[in-house]
Formats: C-alpha cells, structure tokens, sequence
C-alpha cells in the first residue's frame, strides 16, 4: 500500500516549521516537487507568485512499509495509502485519525463494508512526562557502576540486580 | 571498467562538519534509546558528553516506527534461568546463556518506565477481564511495577495499546539527551537524518575506535564525528533477499525496509568479530501483509493446518525426528516453519490459520459487547503494528471472524533481537560466565570501545523491543565506565576529511560526469543505479544463497558458485551512480546489505549442517550435527584484502 498524496489537499505544510511528511518518513520516501500537468506535461505555477508549485510526492512507492506515519502527521489529511497493487485489490482502506491520547481508525472494505474502531495511545500527555519522576533526581551512585543493574534498579532497591544463576 | 574517481569536477564539494563528543549512540531505535537514558544518569554527572545520530527522525525510526501490539519480553513471575532456556530452545541449542540471563534480570525494568511514561499496557482484573491499558488506568488498576497484573498472550509476551510505543519511548530518550546538552553546554546533541555510513578508527590503535563519519540526507553536509567509545545501534538487515512481492509490494517486508544491515557492515570493516550471521529470521505470517501471528496463536487461540485440515506439526513429527532428533519436540519457531513447508512443498497447501474458528470459539460464552471488544482486540493486533495486513483484509473482503487467512513464510532477514541471533560478539557480564566470554565490559564488540545492543548483538535473540531498550541501556552504563577508565587516553583517526567526503560522495561524481552519456539514465554503461544494485544483490542472495526461490534451500556448491556473482556485485557496487541525496542514501544502504548479505553466506558455507531447518538448509548436510557443531561460528573480515576468516567458538551451556 504505498502513500499517496492527494494534489488540492497538500499545502505543502506553509507557514508550518517543517514539512511533516519529509521530516517523520522513516524512509525518506516523502519530498517536495514541482507539479507538472499530467495531461499538459506544463510545471504548474503560482498565478500569483509565478513560482513553481510545490507538492509532497512518494519519491519511491516500491520501498513504502505502510506504516502510516506520513499519514497520521500530515495536518491537511493529505495522505492516504493505496494498497499494494501488485496483491491487493483495489477498494480497500484504512484511514487513521490521532488524537492527543487515541486513535481512531476506519477500516473500508472493498465491498463498501465499514468498521471502526479506538484505541489508546498514550495514558501521560506528550510533553509533559518526568523521566526523573519516581526516581529521583539523586545522581547515580558512581560506586556501583561496575556493578550489574541498571540506574533505577539500584534506585527502586530491584532484588533482581545482581542475582547470577542458581 | 576503468575505476572511478571523485576529484570535485562534476559535483560540488559538501561541507564538512565535525562534532567532538565523548559517547556516540548510532541509530535512535530501541536500543539507542535506552542507551540515552541510561547514559545520561551515568555520564552527565561525570561531565561526558552524549550525542545520538540517526538516520531518521527518531519519533519513528526502526523496527518500532509504526507501533507495537505486544512487549514480548517481559519477565515478570518467570525466573531468568527459564528465560534463558526458553530462549536456548527456540535457538536449537544454541545461545550465550550468560548474555541471555544477564538481559533477563534488567528486562523488566525498561517496561516499567514504559509504563511510567505513558505507554498504555493492558491489565486483567480480579475476575480476569481483559481491560486496555487506558480503561486500566482509569480504574486505577496498581502499574506492573506494583504488581499489576498485565494480560500475558505467553508465558512472556504482554498486550499493550501500542501505536505510540516508538515516541513515547523516543520522547524519554530525547529528555536525557537534552539534560545531558544543558549540563555539559553543547549546542546540539541529537542529529536526525544523517546516515553513519563507516567507524573511523585510532590511529596508534587499529583495534579501537575514534569516530564515525556519515552524510545528511537533507543538506550537502558530511559530519564527522569524534568520539571516546560509540554504540552501534543501526538495526538489522532487510532487503538483501528478493521479496516475494514483485512489484510496489517490495517495500512490504515484514522487518523495517529501511533498515540496511548497517550495524553488521560498519562492525566487519572496522574488524570486529562477528558471530552466527549465518542464522536468519524467515517468519510465517499471514500472506502478503505479513502481519504478525503472536497474538492469534497466543491468546486468540487460532490453530493452522494444511488444506486437509492436519495440524501439520503433528502430522509431520515423526518424518522430521529422522534429521533433527530430539530438536522436534522442543517445537521452535523454525522447526514449526519446517512442518509447514513440507505440506506447502507436498501440494498440500494452501496453509491456513483458523482465525474464524478461534473468534467463533471464544464469542460462543460473551456478551454482544464483550465480542465487541474481541473483535476490537484483533484488529488492532494489526492496526498497531502491520497496518498493512488489516488493508489486505479489507481489500479482499475479508473479516477475520468469517473466515480463514493464509500463511506463508517470507523472505529472510538478518535480525539478532527477535526470534534470530546473528550479530556481533560481544562481552557478557563481569560476574558470571566462562572467562572467553568476558573480556571487560558488558556488551562491548572485540573493537576497544566499540559497543553494540538490540539486532546488533549476536547469540542471543528473543530480546524484541523491550530486551533491545534494556541491553542499550546495559550499554550506556558500561560506556560511561569505559570512557571514565579511559579518561587520560587521546583518541584520534588519521583520515584525511577531504578524502572521506570524496568517498562518500563518488556516487554523486559517477552521477554527475555520467548520466549525460545516454538518452536515459537509468541505462547507462558507465554505472548501476543504487535501486538496480538492490536488485542484483536480492537475486543473487535469492538463487544461491537460500531464499524463496529455491525453498531455502542451498550447498555448498551452490553457495560457492554464488560467491563469484557476490563478488563481482561487490567490484560493481564502486560504479554505484545518485543522481540526489536520497539516492546517496540508497546507494550506501546498499554497501552495508551487500557485506551483510556476504557475511551471511560466508557464515553459511562454514557451518556444514542444518541448525534451523524452516529458516534455512544445507541440501548437502540436512540433518543437525550436535558432535561438531553444537557451537558458535564467528568471523571476522579484512577490509584490505577482502577476505573473511571463519572459525568455531565454543558453547557453554551455564543453566542446566
Ligand atoms: C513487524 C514487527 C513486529 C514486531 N513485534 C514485536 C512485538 O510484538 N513485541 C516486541 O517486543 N518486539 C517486536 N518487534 C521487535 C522489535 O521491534 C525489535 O526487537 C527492536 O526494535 C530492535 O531494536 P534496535 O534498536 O536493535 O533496532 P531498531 O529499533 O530497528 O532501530 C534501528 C535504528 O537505527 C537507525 N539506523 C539504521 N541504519 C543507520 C545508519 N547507517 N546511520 C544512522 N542510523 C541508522 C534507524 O533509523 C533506527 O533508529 C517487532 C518488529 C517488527 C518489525
Ligand atoms: S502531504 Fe501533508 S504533511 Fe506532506 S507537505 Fe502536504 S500538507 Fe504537509
Ligand atoms: S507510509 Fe511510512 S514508509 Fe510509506 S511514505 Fe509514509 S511514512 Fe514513508
């Protein structure tokens, strides 16, 4: 199922720090192009500015994994995913909406059929997790650090630290 | 063909950044991650700096990217020792028992500060209903850290409501980072999007290492990085086999597509020692989307069987006994791939895996709204991890409690943290195990300062993403040791940095001075573009060394009649050509692959017997051989000559 971009939606994230769907691939499969007219083979321009328009493209569908990210973090919804031609029939989608703590998804069958279904994703709000939290802020006890166990073990008083096989 | 040069005459020198730090953490996956953490608790009171690069943007990056919908490492009530026999027995025999319980007794660990920082983990109650992990907190269930009781799919697997598993986990992992920036007072600490393409090595010490250089991906920039110690956490290796997908399908690997073997290729150069890399990972899944089947097995129930409705791993016990001895009764996941593949091999497919069966069974005592839920839970299994499966369902029309699903085995990848082993050989703990298996610290390569976790060490899978969390963080601690035991020592590389750049950037030259040449460039005389060489190597790899084409099946004449292909794709990938950064970065994925993919079969011809029937077989040695192979088998490999030395390393079984 590679990712592909629909044109009228793609703003090309203007006016937003990053191009999301660049930054978040984890394959570097999206990046921004020039849009030419499929019918004209013409660059299409900006009236107004006269500059190329530019629109985020799957540069290499073939090495897509499906993985969604591109389509969860694109602003605009612009992103969906096609399902691989070349084993799934057309019709089929899945489509993606994440919140600050769930996710919603709609499956669509080919047949027209609908399932939805929401799951958690997160129990801490994004931001605001303490990694020092329950643990203390105490540095490690730079004594132990030829000993086995790991930081928070030695913190929590873990009995399993140093155990060695029985 | 006349060799390439890159002389700065058709494309434009990058600049070239250099970044001096003390521990280097390579990759941002799991592994890395934990080591960020654990090393900022270390390290940043000592003063020592902490810089991670990767290759992406590290919210999701690796074999995590998309989510997870179980941790299948936790050990909770279970004693290492059975870990360490679980682990021992789905390897057929074979593991380094001492690594092997030394991650068991931190595991547990790494998941309860998953759990602290927001990754919903499910929960049973007293009447042993399943609640996810939102509803969990809700109810202000106790975390598994006060004894919560987690909804276990296995003896050692537990449900989570993954989706946001890699950025919550990345999102811990960037706080120390950025704890560690502020107390030492460095401008930057973590690069994304910059792929380490080698390990730069002490110039008084060829056996210990100094740095690291790579590209950005983004800009005409090539960093070089200084460094005291470095962790390679780069992942393991997909695409080094033609898929089974033929057409867009191809990115459709069950492991990460982008992960490139980079860890095994950047460890052989700089002469680490390597060990089972002739062992792969080739998983039944369900067909085409490959997703995964844990949780239909585990905690679904769902049985799989031929077309005739044998349960194929009682059918073909006895037959398979005749080669692998008392191996068939331990039931490893490669044993229960080989069962399989005879009744595939005999007609007697397609297989199928009964997931309407097992969804009937369980509704037949439910409520509508409890079946509600299940039906919830399954799809999710899916949408949390393989998203891709749930669109070939849909796109087939197919809903799991109505009717089967097929399953197949996939092609095979490189991995040392799920259910393979091959990576690198690394040192265990310094208070147990044999003294070879020990030479200082914990989980560092046989290259001084150079440490590895996750898919990167070898011997000792069965680790998956919380072991790969925890083992990086094993790693971050004895880093900090090593940089601390060091602190007098100067490291540097005598690597000219104009010379490096050059290197890296000749596909870009080769590009540049050639494409002209013909009406396309994609045909061209003069080079092989990087997605072309991909191809070459998969076929290559597919038909000699053991992939789908030939049922997994390979020889030593076979293998041997490889290398010579192997070693000319090797001679052709210098006369790579990219035409853009992303092509750079395809073309240096495949250097890594290409030496992966060599170690691998290189491994393989050594080893003259059939350790994992199901993953793969030696036709002219198809049964076990325990009196001489029940072993390790290492290697190391000369960069200059290109040969590789493979020897055996003896086992030592530690739990009885
Ligand atoms: C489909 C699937 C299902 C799985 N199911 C489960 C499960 O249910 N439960 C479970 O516990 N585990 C599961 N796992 C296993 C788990 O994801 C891995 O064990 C774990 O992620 C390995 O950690 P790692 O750090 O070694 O590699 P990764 O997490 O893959 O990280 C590799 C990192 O290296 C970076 N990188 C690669 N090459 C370079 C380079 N040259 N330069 C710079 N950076 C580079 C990547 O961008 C990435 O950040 C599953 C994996 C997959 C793919
Ligand atoms: S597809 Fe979405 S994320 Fe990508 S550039 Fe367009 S608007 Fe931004
Ligand atoms: S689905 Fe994943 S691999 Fe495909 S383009 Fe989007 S982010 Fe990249």
């Amino acid at each position: 199922m590679p990712s592909y971009v629909i044109t009228e939606k793609c703003d090309s994230c203007a006016g937003q720090d990053k191009t999301a769907c660049m930054y978040i691939c984890p394959h570097d499969l999206m990046a921004l192009k020039e849009q030419v007219d499929p019918i004209t083979k013409k660059v299409i321009v900006n009236p107004e500015t006269n500059n190329p328009v530019m629109k985020a493209v799957n540069q290499e569908p073939v090495q897509c994994w499906e993985c969604y990210s591109c389509v969860k973090i694109c602003p605009q919804q612009a992103i969906s995913i096609r399902c691989y031609a070349d084993f799934a029939p057309l019709g089929g989608e899945v489509i993606p909406m994440l919140g600050s703590d769930s996710i919603m998804w709609t499956v669509k069958f080919r047949n027209g059929n609908i399932k939805r279904f929401k799951f958690p994703v997160r129990t801490v709000e994004a931001g605001s997790v303490d990694i020092f939290a329950g643990v203390g802020e105490a540095k490690a006890d730079i004594s132990r650090i030829k000993a086995p166990g790991l930081y928070t073990q030695h913190a929590n008083g873990d009995p399993r630290t140093a155990i060695t096989p029985a | 063909m006349e060799p390439k040069v890159n002389n700065w005459e058709f494309c434009k020198k990058p600049e070239i950044v250099v970044h001096e730090t003390d521990l280097l953490l390579i990759g941002g996956g799991m592994a890395a991650c934990g080591t960020a953490y654990e090393a900022d608790r270390w390290a940043t009171p000592e003063g020592l700096r902490i810089t991670m690069v990767d290759k992406a943007a590290t919210d999701r990056s690796g074999a995590v990217a998309m989510g997870l919908s179980a941790i299948n490492t936790y050990l909770g009530e279970n004693s290492p020792e059975d870990y360490v026999r679980y682990v021992r027995n789905d390897l057929m025999g074979i593991t380094r028992e001492d690594l092997t319980f030394d991650l068991g007794r931190v595991v547990d660990d790494s998941v309860h500060l998953f759990e602290d920082w927001g990754l919903p983990i499910w929960k049973k109650d007293e009447e042993g209903k399943r609640l996810d992990g939102a509803q969990a907190q809700r109810e202000e269930m106790p975390s598994l850290r006060d004894g919560g009781n987690p909804v276990r799919s296995g003896r050692w697997q537990i449900m989570i409501n993954g989706e946001s598993y890699k950025v919550i986990v990345a999102e811990a992992a960037k706080l120390a980072l950025e704890n560690n920036r502020k107390a030492t007072g460095v401008d930057q600490n973590h690069f994304e999007r910059i792929f380490i393409v080698k390990l730069l090595m002490d110039q008084n010490d060829p056996k210990k290492v100094a740095g690291a250089v790579g590209f950005s991906v983004r800009e005409h920039k090539i960093y070089i990085f200084k460094c005291k110690t470095a962790l390679l956490g780069t992942g393991g290796c997909v695409n080094v086999f033609k898929t089974r997908a033929t057409a867009e399908g191809q990115g459709r690997a069950w492991f990460p597509v982008w992960n490139s073997g980079s860890n095994y290729a950047m460890a052989a150069e700089s002469g680490a020692e390597m060990t089972m890399m002739e062992n792969r990972f080739v998983p039944a899944r369900f067909k085409d989307g490959y997703g995964p089947v844990g949780a239909w097995f585990l905690l679904f129930k769902a049985k799989a069987t031929n077309a005739l409705g044998e349960d194929y791993c009682a059918t073909n016990l006895e037959e398979s006994r005749k080669l692998y001895g008392k191996y068939v009764d331990s039931l490893g996941t490669c044993m229960r791939n080989h069962m399989m593949m005879i009744d595939m091999k005999a007609g007697k497919g397609p297989i199928k895996i009964h997931t309407d069966v097992a969804l009937q069974k369980l509704s037949e005592t439910m409520s509508k709204k409890e079946i509600k839920h299940l039906e919830a839970e399954a799809w999710e299994d899916f949408l949390d991890m393989t998203i891709a499966q749930a669109g070939v369902w849909a796109a087939n029309n197919m809903e799991p409690e109505k009717v089967p699903s097929e399953l197949m085995p996939s092609e095979p990848y490189l991995l040392g943290s799920h259910a393979g082993c091959a990576g690198l050989w690394t040192s265990g703990p310094e208070d147990f195990g044999p003294d070879e298996y020990s030479w200082g610290y914990n989980r560092m390569t046989t290259v001084n300062g150079l440490f590895t976790a996750g898919d990167g060490v070898g011997a000792s899978g069965h680790k998956f993403s919380s072991g790969s969390h925890a083992e990086g963080r094993i790693c971050g601690k004895n880093m900090t040791s090593y940089c601390l035991d060091t602190k007098g020592e100067d490291v540097s590389f005598s690597e000219d940095h104009d010379e490096l750049a050059k290197e890296i950037y000749m596909p870009m030259e080769t590009f540049a001075k050639y494409s002209n040449y013909t009406t396309d460039p994609n045909i061209n005389p003069h080079y092989i573009r990087p997605g072309m060489m991909q191809q070459r190597l998969q076929k290559v790899m597919d038909e000699y060394v053991g992939g789908v084409g030939t049922w997994y099946m390979t020889s030593k004449s076979m293998l041997e009649e490889g290398f010579k292909y192997l070693d000319m794709v090797k001679e052709d990938s210098l006369h790579m050509a990219a035409e853009n950064l992303h092509e750079l970065l395809r073309a240096w994925e495949n250097f890594h692959r290409i030496l992966a993919g060599e170690a691998h079969a290189r491994h393989i011809h050594f080893r003259e017997e059939t350790r994992y029937p199901g993953y793969y077989y030696r036709g002219d040695f198809l049964a076990i051989d325990d009196e001489n192979w029940k072993c390790f088998v290492n290697s190391t490999y000369d960069k200059e000559t290109g040969e590789w030395n493979v020897f055996k390393r003896e086992y030592h079984q530690l739990i009885p």
